[in-house]
């Protein structure tokens, strides 16, 4: 590809390819904090492309592709190339992951035990994650906590956090200092801008977690805690998972541990203020 | 015919499989096939007594009486759930 970075989030190395100079630009801005792979091998290859040589100057529209790739995976306009990357990555880690459970939530931690929380798009799981991480919780993950089979820690994969919507305005009030991406207006998913996880969730990226509470946030509804039980949040999780049954008996194994080990919880909130105080009251009774 | 011998059931090896329970449903992960089963009673107890003897509906039926107290339409839910576990691929008939 004629440009092209290198970076890590957590244990995963990537290598990002395009034909434009511009996505690859912004990825350097914003992850030029972050580490190279390890020993310079990229786990996964992410290539930004113009399906026709010509589209790269008229109308350029980004191809999304890769180690692995979904056919039906629409183009997105060039001004929409970070959020075309960060869809690559997502993808390349959603398809080929291998070595951890990839669980679909995002993650915070606070003396070494973690919180996961998962739950469809718009649940609120990158608003809450970013809200936790400025009162002081370390931000692990918005989008894949990575579960160990082995050891049953919980790794983090803090990527860029992708904002979306009116929690674009939330997460900045919550911190104020934090760098941003460009908005990027009206993508399928709405408007969104990426912010730049804060220095200590970076710095402590590569120290796993042990998992201490599951929960499912769902955000537009009267405040509601409800415990879930072992077997719901087992088959939740098992489609909030994207590589369950790629990985067998260890992800059997390492998700059954998982939801035997930790209370799973449902939160049901009308606002961030809320939530955030549930999740707090929930952890300091245990 | 009435002289054909009746259908009988049989099970993997308990190795076969790996189980967690979870509450009222117990996961079972199917090591041949690779597919999660979330099973609840009596299948667990079924899968149990069919891994070490290949029986007949009535003579598992007998078995699972030895432990439970059965009313008489439970060989008609013991069979629903028999054919279940065939076509889960738990159970062969044979």
């Amino acid at each position: 590809m004629r440009h092209a970075v290198s970076l890590r989030i957590g244990p995963i190395g990537f290598r990002i390819g395009s034909d434009w100079r511009a996505p690859i630009d912004q990825l350097r801005s914003l992850y030029r904090d972050y580490p190279q792979p390890y020993d310079e091998v990229a786990d996964y290859t992410v290539r930004l492309f113009a399906r026709r040589r010509w589209r790269r100057w008229i109308r350029p529209s980004v191809e999304i592709g890769g180690d692995y790739m979904l056919p039906e995976a629409a183009p997105l306009p060039l001004r929409q190339g970070l959020l075309a990357a960060e869809m690559a990555m997502n993808l390349q880690m959603a398809l080929g992951a291998r070595r951890y459970l990839l669980l679909h939530a995002s993650a915070v931690e606070r003396d070494g035990r973690a919180v996961l929380m998962t739950g469809i798009s718009g649940a609120g799981k990158s608003t809450l994650a970013t809200l936790l991480a400025a009162r002081g919780w370390r931000f692990m993950g918005d989008e894949f906590a990575l579960l160990d089979p082995q050891t049953g820690l919980v790794h983090a994969f803090p990527r860029l956090i992708s904002l979306k919507n009116e929690a674009i305005a939330a997460a900045q009030a919550a911190w104020p200092t934090a760098r941003m991406g460009p908005l990027l207006a009206s993508t399928p998913k709405g408007d969104i801008r990426h912010m730049v996880p804060d220095a200590r969730a970076i710095a402590a990226m590569d120290v796993p977690a042990t998992p201490a509470l599951l929960l499912f946030p769902r955000y537009g509804f009267a405040a509601a805690v409800r415990s879930v039980p072992p077997a719901e949040a087992f088959v939740r999780m098992t489609q909030a998972s994207t590589n369950y049954v790629a990985l067998g008996e260890p992800g059997f194994a390492a998700l059954t541990g998982l939801i035997a080990g930790i209370p799973s919880i449902a939160i049901d909130y009308p606002d961030s203020d809320s939530a955030v105080a549930q999740v707090e009251a929930l952890c300091a009774a245990r | 015919m009435d002289d054909a011998a009746p259908v009988t059931f049989r099970a993997d090896p308990a190795d076969a499989r790996r189980a967690a329970p979870l509450d009222a449903f117990t996961a079972v992960y199917h090591r041949r096939s690779g597919i999660t089963h979330l099973l609840t009673e009596p299948a667990p107890q079924i899968l149990a007594i069919l891994s070490e003897h290949s029986l007949s509906l009535d003579a598992l039926l007998t078995r699972l009486s030895q432990d439970y107290d059965l009313a008489d339409p439970m060989r008609d839910a013991l069979a629903a759930r028999l054919d279940e576990l065939v076509v889960a691929g738990l159970v062969t008939a044979s």
